[in-house]
C-alpha cells in the first residue's frame, strides 16, 4: 500500500511541477544577486541574503528562507490536502476501501507519501540551491561564515548545520501537512482542505505580527519556523529551535490523531 | 457456512433528520441473480454502501458472505467485487496502470501474477485500449474499466450499481452475457438499478425499494401481476370494438384496452371476425403502479 501511494505521488505531474517551482524561485533570486551584486541591507529582506554574496555555500539556508513563508507551505498543503479528499473527489477512495484497504492503513500510507514529499521538497531545494550558490555566487572555498561575526565554520560543521536546517524546516512542514491531512479527511474537496490549511497559516502569520495577541503567540504554528536561522550562529542558539521542534510535535500528534479519529468513523459517501 | 450471500436485519441509516434506509430486512441467497430495484433516492445506494462497510448503519445488522459487516470487512471484502455509483480511476494514468495500483493496494496483490490478473480482468470486461490515459476514455470504456476492477480478484459476490450506464446496446448485451456466465460459474450477482428492464433482463429475484423501505421482495414475475386486461394492437380499432363490445375500456387510433383476462379468447374472437391484429398482450401493472400500490403510507 505504501509503495503504491509513493508510486502515485511520483507519477503525478503535479509533484514534479511543485518541486520545479520550489527551486525556480531561489534560482531566479540567485541570478539577480549574482548579476547586480546588490544585497538587501542588513536587517532587511529574507535572512542570509546579505551574506550569500560573500559566500555561496550559505545559499541553501537562504533558499529555505526564501520558500518558507509561502511556496513551501502551499505546496505541502496542496499535496496533503489532496491526499484523502482528492481520492474522495475522484471516487477512487471508495474503490480503495472496498479493495479492501483498512482506513487506518490508508491514512498511514498517505502520511508516509506526504512525509516523503516534504523531505523531497526541502532536500531538493537545499541541494539545488547549493549548486546554484557555489556556481553563481562567490565561492568562499569550503565552510561557511556564521551570522555571529567573523568566525568561519569548517566544511563538516557547515554540512551538519545545513542538514539540521533542512530537517528543522521539514519537521515544521510536517506540522502543516498534519493540519492539511486532517482537513482532507473532513472534506470531499481537495481544494477546500488545502485552502483551509493555508488559511490557518495565514491567520497564524497575522496573529504573530500582532502585539495584542502576544499571549497566544508561543503556540502559533508558524511561530518558530524561522528559528532554523539560529542554527547558523556561533554558538548555536538552541532555545527557539528546541521550542519549534516541540511545538510542531504537538501539532503533528494532535492533528494526526484527529485525522485518524475522524476518518475511521465517518461515512464515505463520495 | 451459510447459504445467504447477504443478510440484512432491521437496517436503518439516518442522516440527521433524513432517513435514507428505514428498517430493511433482506436476504440474498448464494448463487442468485438478485435485483435491487427502486427509483432514484429510494435508498439503493446507501444500502449497497452499508453492505460494503463504506457507510455505517445507524441501527440493524448486516452480514455479507456469512460474516458481520463492517466488523469483518478485512475478511469479507476480498471476496466481493463492487461497482458503486459509477467507475472511478486516476485520469492521468492508463487503465492498466490503474488496475495495477488497485491490485497492489490490497490483499492478494502480490507482484507475481499481477500482470496476468490485470490482463485477465481487462479481457473479461472487454476493454482493449493499450496505453491510452483514462482521461481520454469514453463513458463506456470507464464503465468497463470499473467492471474490470470489480472482477480483478474473482469475487464470490458482485455488487453492481447501474453497471450498464454509458454502454451501447451491444455492450449491454455483452455485459448481461458475462454476468450470466459468471453467475453460472457460482458468483452471486446483485444488480441495483432504477430501470425495470435492466433487472428483468438479468435477475431472477428482486427487492423493490421505495423511500428507504423494501416494498416487495421475491420472484420477479410476481412483482408485476396481471391486471386482468388485454392490450390489443390493430389497424381497425372500430371493427375490433364492434366485435368485443362492452369489454373495451379504452380506444385509440391503433389500439384497444380490453377488460378480459383471457388473451386467447380475445384473439380468437378478433381473428374469427376478420379483424387484423398487430399485437396482443396481457397487461401487467407498471412499476409505478406496483410502488404506489405496495408502499405503506400513501399520498407521498
Amino acid at each position: 500500500m505504501i509503495r503504491s501511494e509513493l508510486d502515485k505521488l511520483l507519477r503525478r505531474p503535479r509533484t514534479w511541477l511543485s518541486l520545479f517551482l520550489l527551486v525556480l524561485l531561489p534560482t531566479v533570486v540567485a541570478f539577480f544577486l549574482a548579476g547586480t551584486h546588490t544585497a538587501p541591507r542588513p536587517g532587511q529582506g529574507t535572512a542570509f541574503l546579505g551574506e550569500v554574496l560573500n559566500d555561496g555555500a550559505l545559499y541553501p539556508a537562504a533558499a529555505l528562507a526564501i520558500v518558507l513563508p509561502i511556496f513551501l507551505p502551499v505546496s505541502v498543503a496542496v499535496v496533503a490536502g489532496d491526499s484523502v479528499a482528492g481520492e474522495a473527489q475522484l471516487g477512487t477512495l471508495r474503490y480503495l476501501l472496498v479493495r479492501p484497504v483498512g482506513r487506518t492503513r490508508l491514512l498511514a500510507a498517505k502520511l508516509v507519501a506526504v512525509t516523503v514529499f516534504v523531505l523531497l521538497a526541502v532536500v531538493v531545494v537545499a541541494g539545488v540551491s547549493y549548486v546554484v550558490g557555489i556556481s553563481l555566487l562567490h565561492n568562499g572555498g569550503g565552510g561557511i561564515p556564521t551570522l555571529s561575526g567573523t568566525q568561519r565554520l569548517g566544511t563538516l560543521a557547515a554540512t551538519e548545520r545545513t542538514v539540521g536546517s533542512v530537517l528543522f524546516v521539514g519537521w515544521s512542514m510536517l506540522g502543516v501537512a498534519s493540519i492539511a491531512l486532517f482537513l482532507s479527511t473532513l472534506s470531499d474537496s481537495g481544494l477546500a482542505a488545502t485552502l483551509g490549511a493555508i488559511s490557518v497559516l495565514i491567520a497564524s502569520g497575522v496573529l504573530q505580527a500582532l502585539d495584542a495577541a502576544r499571549s497566544i503567540q508561543p503556540y502559533l504554528p508558524t511561530r518558530y519556523w524561522l528559528a532554523f536561522v539560529d542554527l547558523f550562529r556561533q554558538p548555536i542558539l538552541w532555545r527557539n529551535v528546541d521550542r519549534g521542534i516541540a511545538l510542531q510535535a504537538v501539532y503533528v500528534v494532535v492533528f494526526l490523531l484527529l485525522a485518524w479519529a475522524n476518518f475511521t468513523t465517518r461515512d464515505v459517501k463520495a | 457456512m451459510t447459504d445467504l450471500a447477504v443478510e440484512v436485519r432491521g437496517l436503518t441509516k439516518r442522516y440527521g433528520s433524513v432517513t435514507a434506509v428505514d428498517g430493511i430486512d433482506l436476504a440474498i441467497p448464494v448463487g442468485s441473480r438478485f435485483g435491487l430495484l427502486g427509483p432514484n433516492g429510494s435508498g439503493k445506494t446507501t444500502l449497497v454502501r452499508m453492505l460494503l462497510g463504506l457507510v455505517y448503519a445507524t441501527s440493524g445488522t448486516v452480514s455479507v458472505l456469512g460474516e458481520p459487516m463492517p466488523k469483518r470487512a478485512a475478511a469479507v471484502l476480498p471476496r466481493v467485487g463492487a461497482l458503486v455509483e459509477g467507475p472511478a480511476a486516476y485520469p492521468h494514468l492508463s487503465g492498466r496502470k490503474n488496475l495495477r495500483l488497485l491490485d497492489a493496494a490490497g490483499p492478494g496483490g502480490r507482484r507475481a501474477g499481477r500482470t496476468e490478473r490485470v490482463d485477465a480482468a481487462l479481457a473479461t470486461a472487454g476493454l482493449d485500449v493499450g496505453r491510452r490515459k483514462v482521461k481520454a476514455y469514453s463513458l463506456g470504456m470507464r464503465q468497463r474499466l470499473g467492471l474490470a476492477a470489480a472482477l480483478l480478484h474473482a469475487p464470490d459476490l458482485l455488487l453492481l450499481d447501474e453497471p450498464t450506464n454509458g454502454l451501447d446496446p451491444s455492450g449491454i448485451r455483452e455485459l448481461r452475457e458475462l454476468l450470466v456466465r459468471l453467475n453460472e460459474a457460482g458468483t452471486t450477482v446483485v444488480l441495483s438499478s432504477h430501470l425495470l428492464s435492466e433487472v428483468e433482463a438479468l435477475c431472477t429475484e428482486v427487492a423493490l425499494l421505495d423511500h428507504g423501505r423494501i416494498v416487495y421482495a421475491g420472484d420477479l414475475a410476481e412483482l408485476r401481476p396481471l391486471t386482468g386486461r388485454v392490450l390489443v394492437g390493430t389497424t381497425e380499432p372500430a371493427a375490433a370494438q364492434a366485435v368485443l363490445g362492452t369489454a373495451v375500456v379504452e380506444v385509440t387510433a391503433s389500439s384497444l384496452v380490453v377488460a378480459d383476462a383471457d388473451v386467447a379468447d380475445v384473439n380468437a374472437r378478433l381473428v374469427h371476425a376478420g379483424v387484423p391484429v398487430t399485437s396482443l398482450a396481457a397487461e401487467r401493472q407498471t412499476l409505478e403502479d406496483v410502488v404506489t400500490g405496495l408502499a405503506p403510507g400513501d399520498g407521498r
